[in-house]
Parts: C-alpha cells; sequence; structure tokens
C-alpha cells in the first residue's frame, strides 16, 4: 500500500517538469499575428508598384562595407548595392557608364578622361564630385591600407581633377585592363578623409550613392539596406533589401520552402529534383546562366611527361568533359573551350573542343614513345610508367568526383592516376605555391576583362604567383603585353581570341567545365531579365504586383 | 593559475601559427587581380611578417592590458566581436542544461529505484536513441517537421524578419520560438549521459548502510529516496555540471550552424578556418575563464548538497 503511493508520488514528480516542458512549448506553437502567410495568386504583369522586401539567403557574412578593403563574396555583394563604380558592364558585357556618364581616351591612350555624372548624391545629401574620385584613388595607393585590388592601379600614374565633374587618369604606359578596374565602387571623400580605413565606423554603416541605402547589420545574423529614392537612374521598386545569413545550406533550403526567405542559390541537385516538385513551381521562378568561370586540371609544365605539347593534347582527347558534366553537375554546365566564357567577347568561336576520341589518345601517346611494353596494361616509356598524382583541395565535392571520373578514363587508355585530396590551405600553399605537384583540379573565377597575364605570361612564376604550372609561350607573352596596349575592342578582340586558340592548341591546362548559376527567386517578383551576366543588374526593376507583397514598411 | 594559463596561451599560439595559411590568404589567394606585393604589403600592415615569438609577446603584451586586439577578417575589436555572440551560445545551453536536468535526475532516479522495470529498459532505448542519434539530422527532422510540414514553428534563426516593429512581450515570445527547436535538439543529446550518470550514482547510494538504516527506522520511501538518498546522489551529477561548462563554445557549433544561430561556437569555427588568430587565441582565453567558472559553480554547489565541506560549520 505504502509502496504504490509512493510510486505514484514518484510518478508525479517526474510529471511535473515534463507537462510544463510540453506546456511551454505548444503555447510557442501558436502563431503569432503577423506571422501569416499571404495568399500566393497566380502572377499578374502591369505597372510596376513601390514596396515589399526581397530576402536572399547566403551562406557567409559580409566582413567589412569599405569598398576597397571588401575581398570576399559576401562583402562584395553588398558592397555593389550601397555603391557605384565610374563604369559598369551591361547586358553584352560591354563596358558602360554609371558614376562617370562618358569617358575619353586621349594621347595615345595614355590618359583616360571620365565625364562625371552631375546629379549624384551621397546617402547623406552631400553631392558626389571628381575629388572623391581622386581620394578612393590615393586610398588605393597608400601603403599604409591592406587593399587587394592595389595591383590594378599601379600603372596609373596620377589621377588629377580638371573640375568637379571631370578625373583625369594618367597611365605610365597604355593599360586597357584598367578601364575595367575604374568599375571600383567610389568612397565619399568628405566622410573618410583623414580616418583610419581599418578602424572606421564606416566599415560597419556605410554611406555610399548606390541603389540602396544601408540600414542595419546585425553580425552573422542578417544586413537590411533600404531603398535609395534618389538615386540617378530612377527609385528602385523594391524597398527593402534583407541579406540573410544561413550557414548550412540544408536548412536554407527549408527557409525557402517557408518563404524565410524569397532566393537562394541552387545546387544542381536542387535545381534538378529538389525544385521540381508542384509545390515549388507554384511559388518559385527559377533562372539559370552561365557562371564567370571554369574548372580545369593543370599540369606541372615542368614535369617531363608533360612537357610535350601532343601528350597533353592526347589526354584531352581521353576525357569525356560531357560526362563530366552530366555525372558531376547534373548536366547544369557547358563544356569548357579555354580561357574565355563562351558569353565573353574574346571568347573564339572557331575554337573547336576536341571530340571523346580515346583511339585518337592512345595513338598520339604512342607516336611520343608511350606504350606498353610490360603488359601490364599500363603505358610506359623508357622504363618508367605513365602514373601521376591528382590532387585538389578539400570540401569541394565536385573537383574530387572530377577527379574520379578523369581517373576512370586515363585508366582505360593505359593511365595510372592516384587522387590525393589536401585541406585548402595545405594544398595551396604547400603543394600549389611551391609547385609540390603534377596534376591539380582547380577552378578560376573570372572577371569582365579578358586580361590574363597573371595567369599566363611566363613571368608570372615566383611562389604564389599564379603561373604556377610554369607555362612559358614567347607568343602568348607578346599577345597578352599587346593586349594590354590595344583599348580598341575590335583590335583587341583579335589579339585574345588568338590566344584562346593558341591555349586551347597547347593545352597547359585540360579545360574542363563552366559550371551554370542555378538560383530560385519567389514568383512574385517581376521583371527580372537573365543575361550573360547574371540576373541581379537590373535588381531596381523588379517590383511586385501591390496585391502579392508580403512586406510592408 | 597563472602560469598554467601562459603555458596555455603558449602553446595554442604556437599550434595555431604552425598550422599552414594564414589569416589574409583569404583575401589574395587565387585572386588573378592581386600581385605578390600587394600580399606582402598585407602581410606587413598586420604584422604577420615578424618571426613568430615577436608576434606572440605583442599578442601577450596586449593581453595583460585586456586588450584581445583586432580581428584580422573585419578589424574589428576581438572583445566586440565575441561580447556580441556569448550571451545567446550562453542563454541556450543554459536553457538546454536546466531541461536536461529537469528531466534527467528524475528519469535517472526512477530507473535506479525500478532497476530492471518496463519504465527502466524503454527510457533507456528511447534516451539512447537520442544520443545515438547525429543532432544536425535530427535537427533537420525537426525543422522539417515542425516548420515546413506543420508551419507552426519558425525553421532558422533567433528573431523574425519584423522583429524591430513588435513589442516587447511579442519579442520575447518571438525570440522564444525560434529557440525551441534548438534548445529541444540539444536536450535530446544531452539526456542520455546525464540520466545514465544518475541512475548510476543512485544505485550506488541505495544499496549504502545508512539507506538501509533509514528504511529500518521505518522512514517512508519517498523521504529515503528524495532526501537521503539523492542528496548524495548528486554530487558526481554537480562535478558534470562543472565539466561542462567550458564545452559551451565547442558543443554549440553543429546547433548554430544548423540554426543559423549568431552565436560564439560558429565565430570559433569560422575564425579557425579563416586562421584569425586573435579571434582564436580570445576565444580560447574565453574558454579558460569559463572552466574556471564551471568549477565554482560546482564547488559553491557542493557546498549546498554536501554539508561535509561547508566551512565553519
Amino acid at each position: 500500500m505504502q509502496n504504490r503511493k509512493n510510486r505514484q508520488k514518484s510518478k508525479r514528480i517526474f510529471l511535473i517538469p515534463l507537462f510544463i516542458t510540453i506546456a511551454v512549448f505548444f503555447s510557442l506553437t501558436i502563431s503569432l499575428p503577423g506571422q501569416e502567410n499571404f495568399p500566393d495568386p497566380e502572377g499578374k504583369t502591369g505597372t510596376p508598384t513601390y514596396g515589399d522586401a526581397f530576402v536572399v539567403g547566403e551562406i557567409g557574412d559580409a566582413r567589412t562595407l569599405i569598398p576597397i578593403l571588401a575581398s570576399d563574396s559576401p562583402s562584395s555583394y553588398i558592397v555593389d548595392l550601397v555603391f557605384d563604380g565610374l563604369i559598369k558592364y551591361n547586358t553584352s558585357v560591354e563596358l558602360v557608364g554609371n558614376l562617370a556618364e562618358s569617358w575619353d581616351i586621349e594621347e595615345d591612350s595614355l590618359v583616360i578622361v571620365f565625364h562625371l555624372r552631375k546629379n549624384v548624391k551621397w546617402h547623406d545629401g552631400y553631392p558626389f564630385r571628381a575629388k572623391d574620385v581622386k581620394f578612393t584613388y590615393e586610398c588605393l595607393i597608400d601603403p599604409k591600407v591592406p587593399t587587394p585590388y592595389s595591383g590594378d592601379f599601379k600603372m596609373v600614374k596620377s589621377v588629377e581633377v580638371a573640375d568637379d565633374y571631370t578625373v583625369k587618369i594618367i597611365y605610365k604606359e597604355p593599360f586597357a585592363p584598367g578601364l575595367t578596374s575604374w568599375g571600383m565602387p567610389i568612397m565619399p571623400k568628405h566622410l573618410l578623409e583623414g580616418e583610419n580605413l581599418l578602424t572606421t565606423e564606416f566599415a560597419r554603416n556605410p554611406i555610399g550613392t548606390g541603389r540602396y541605402k544601408f540600414k542595419r547589420w546585425k553580425t552573422g545574423e542578417r544586413i537590411d539596406l533600404v531603398s535609395n529614392h534618389e538615386y540617378f537612374e530612377h527609385r528602385p521598386y523594391i524597398d527593402r533589401y534583407i541579406y540573410r545569413v544561413i550557414p548550412d545550406s540544408a536548412t536554407m533550403f527549408l527557409e525557402l520552402e517557408t518563404l524565410g526567405i524569397d532566393s537562394m542559390g541552387l545546387t544542381p541537385l536542387q535545381f534538378t529534383r529538389l525544385t521540381e516538385t508542384p509545390f515549388f513551381k507554384k511559388r518559385f521562378q527559377k533562372f539559370k546562366y552561365p557562371s564567370f568561370g571554369y574548372t580545369y586540371m593543370a599540369y606541372n609544365l615542368k614535369d617531363d611527361k608533360f612537357k610535350d605539347k601532343r601528350v597533353r593534347q592526347a589526354l584531352n582527347y581521353a576525357v569525356d568533359k560531357k560526362e563530366i558534366i552530366d555525372g558531376v553537375l547534373l548536366g547544369q554546365g557547358k563544356v569548357s573551350h579555354g580561357q574565355f566564357v563562351p558569353e565573353s567577347w574574346a571568347f573564339n568561336k572557331d575554337v573547336k573542343p576536341y571530340p571523346f576520341d580515346p583511339k585518337k589518345a592512345k595513338k598520339i601517346l604512342e607516336e611520343c614513345g608511350w606504350r606498353d611494353r610490360d603488359n601490364d596494361g599500363w603505358l610506359d616509356k623508357d622504363g618508367r610508367r605513365f602514373e601521376f598524382t591528382i590532387l585538389t583541395n578539400q570540401g569541394n565535392d565536385n573537383r574530387r568526383m572530377t577527379a574520379e571520373i578523369i581517373q576512370r578514363r586515363l585508366k582505360d587508355i593505359g593511365i595510372k592516376v592516384n587522387i590525393r585530396i589536401l585541406e585548402w590551405s595545405v594544398f595551396l600553399n604547400e603543394f600549389v605555391n611551391k609547385k609540390k605537384f603534377e596534376a591539380i583540379i582547380l577552378g578560376w573565377g573570372l572577371g569582365r576583362e579578358p586580361d590574363c597575364y597573371d595567369i599566363f605570361h611566363s613571368s608570372k612564376t615566383k611562389e604564389g604567383e599564379f603561373n604556377f604550372i610554369s607555362y612559358a609561350n614567347p607568343r602568348i607573352d607578346r599577345l597578352l603585353i599587346e593586349g594590354r596596349r590595344t583599348f580598341d575592342l575590335e583590335k583587341r578582340k583579335e589579339i585574345y581570341n588568338k590566344i584562346h586558340e593558341i591555349l586551347y592548341d597547347d593545352q597547359p591546362y585540360m579545360f574542363l567545365y563552366v559550371p551554370d548559376s542555378l538560383v530560385a527567386v519567389h514568383n512574385r517578383f517581376q521583371g527580372i531579365k537573365v543575361s550573360p551576366i547574371g540576373i541581379t543588374y537590373n535588381f531596381i526593376d523588379w517590383w511586385v504586383p501591390r496585391d502579392r507583397q508580403r512586406y510592408t514598411y | 593559475m597563472i602560469p598554467i594559463l601562459i603555458g596555455i596561451t603558449i602553446i595554442s599560439f604556437a599550434v595555431i601559427h604552425l598550422a599552414p595559411g594564414k589569416p589574409t590568404d583569404l583575401m589574395v589567394q587565387l585572386k588573378p587581380n592581386v600581385d605578390l606585393e600587394a600580399r606582402e604589403k598585407l602581410n606587413q600592415i598586420y604584422g604577420l611578417d615578424k618571426p613568430i615569438y615577436v608576434q606572440y609577446f605583442n599578442w601577450i603584451k596586449k593581453l595583460a592590458r585586456l586588450d584581445f586586439g583586432r580581428s584580422f577578417i573585419d578589424n574589428r575589436p576581438v572583445m566586440e566581436k565575441i561580447s556580441e555572440r556569448l550571451p545567446v551560445t550562453i542563454l541556450i545551453n543554459v536553457l538546454a542544461m536546466a531541461i536536461i536536468f529537469l528531466f534527467s535526475i528524475p528519469i535517472g532516479v526512477k530507473s535506479a529505484v525500478r532497476r530492471g522495470s518496463v519504465f527502466d529498459k524503454t527510457t533507456t532505448i528511447f534516451v539512447f536513441m537520442g544520443f545515438a542519434a547525429p543532432s544536425f539530422w535530427i535537427g533537420l527532422l525537426l525543422m522539417s517537421f515542425f516548420g515546413v510540414r506543420l508551419g507552426i514553428l519558425p525553421v532558422s534563426g533567433i528573431a523574425s524578419l519584423d522583429f524591430e516593429n513588435f513589442t516587447l512581450i511579442h519579442k520575447v515570445l518571438d525570440v522564444m520560438r525560434h529557440l525551441v527547436l534548438p534548445v529541444s535538439v540539444i536536450s535530446i543529446g544531452g539526456l542520455a549521459g546525464i540520466s545514465r550518470y544518475m541512475r548510476q550514482s543512485m544505485l550506488g547510494v541505495i544499496s549504502q548502510d545508512y539507506v538501509r538504516t533509514a528504511r529500518a527506522k521505518g522512514l517512508p520511501e519517498k523521504t529515503v529516496i528524495y532526501k537521503h538518498a539523492l542528496g548524495n546522489a548528486l554530487l558526481p551529477i554537480i562535478t558534470i555540471l562543472g565539466l561542462s561548462v567550458p564545452s559551451l563554445i565547442s558543443g554549440s557549433v553543429i546547433i548554430e550552424t544548423i540554426f543559423s544561430i549568431p552565436g560564439m561556437g560558429r565565430l570559433m569555427f569560422e575564425s579557425v578556418f579563416t586562421r584569425d588568430y586573435n579571434v582564436i587565441m580570445a576565444g580560447l582565453v574565453v574558454s579558460a575563464f569559463l572552466t574556471l567558472f564551471g568549477n565554482l559553480i560546482a564547488d559553491i554547489a557542493y557546498a549546498y548538497a554536501d554539508p561535509r565541506i561547508r566551512y565553519g560549520k
């Protein structure tokens, strides 16, 4: 009797915390006002209206919003909305004016004169003037400022303010890629003069001239921007821009499904499978455009095996790029035809990618002296087996899988490939920079400017420089310099087309693929147009019909 | 204490700097437009070109003035970065700890008292399932169920998008709603350990002579268990409580990443990957202090639970 009573009591004691917790849990699951899901009628077209917010999810947080110090993509992303450069690229990947209305190239291409817009104001109301351009330049070349972009401005001899709306840039020698570098966002002199750029409050409270004004930054959580009503083109239709930091990609996808975010970049798997549901199709629009970059396998050209151009060509025949794209990117990419992406004007349309032809590969290798003399299934020459190791970095499954496919294809023609995956810093510092590798798989993210002097010029082979494959071709060297000195677009086109052709023939890299950028955006946003430079270039023209706006301010 | 602390900092400093890579790497590596000179300039500005012992002395000199320096990544004072991240991590862990103790002590006591019963066996199974399942998996399942399927709880983050416009009560409720899932996930994972310890320690105590004496005196079973036995059985649990304080930081990485919570664990994790030396070192010093603090709490709790170690009585 006594015992049972105790049992009941102890049961009760056990149940109390259970009840409390469950009660708290359920009381919290009751929806709060302001949380209802808005109905989602079919999209309408009509005249653009103001209002609503665009919430984008990204993996990482920004670091600094000082344009010339921002080197990571989240920071650049925000900086791009808050600040403007003198020039920008249009949808056909040509340079057009931004803060500068127009520009002239004078005195044998040694001087660029920018004519600035007259109706531009900083977000604090202060007018934008030529002295701001000069100030930005002075910060860029200041030895005390840790900017990674100073290299672009090394060739500048001086920057002169002719009047409030005219800036003269004088170069030491003609330098065509220099024009692109003036896409560098311009910083306000009246706010930053005399400030230490490293410690200034401005880094977390920027004032620019751009489409959106900075409002608030909650570290590691979100950054809020509000539309700039005075923007010199026109007031953006979307009132707010909210950048949410969601470090886990699975979580981000769940947030997208619950409309916690309106847009995110998708993986090929998400793009081809997870978003192909009726639920998703009813709520989201998907976009796909080629990214400006490519993945490649680079050979160490100091290695005896790869010195012969014919061997590299043979390897290119032996690997099926289409297969890699289908297997690794689930078809969401294009075969890389060389250094330039198909959307670039530098791209040479006459360069045809090698077909997949293992027989031909074998034949070429045999001509070069590689054949299976000891009948062990592997090619050999001078008593040494054709064997090499592909290095790549940890954490990038696409590169690992690419290496595995290459391994299999080269095995078919009798080449033994080993794969070694290394932690990023070790990979770069101990192997790539020190040139201790046979082959590596890496990718280049390219700018719109085709100049690739730093990647392929024979002088750029010091430790930590980008010609880590020790590529040296006097013709390429000459063309690269010529390309830098020529401003005329038609002539430049010829030069870079030539470079493209020679590089593809030389095969210093095995060019593999150009991945597609895949993006989902909620379908209440109207006016999105895909272009070779992505979808966000006309963000100020995006709008949401009044009855579908989700957020009100 | 001080020599130990200095020893810890020397070893950590050396280990962190021995790892390949520098904080400036991410700013410059594999960017075709960043040339060698720009890189060397960066290293100079941040003092990374100096020998490691010089860098250490510079660091410890500042530390003596309680200055942790600035982050290499965004140049903000390290103390500022840590102080905006620490509170949410502590909040989540304290809540989770409270729930863990609230549940695991009764579970442990009951399983011990009724050892071998159905209750003992079923709780063992469930508790171990929670222990064995990876927290990120449970997290995603809960998010997908409560957040997406039922749509009654927010998926991630610590506040709603229009948080600023809320009233105070609404704000508190909003944060609590966001904390339900992360706190649950941590609690599910932590339940097993503590309830097992509790069970074990209770079993040990129940077979002691004084418990038999208490029963022989004819005291009700409830008094025997909850007054005589539980007090003593709690002592090892208090030790564990003290020990678990420093793991607050390291243990939060996964939860904070999955639930997009800007806390200390994520800060440390990201800093290690970006080689943000100053933040890592400050984080380690903070952990060291948390360890001391945990010990202090444990000592105070001991004094409360165990009259033998109270002074002056």
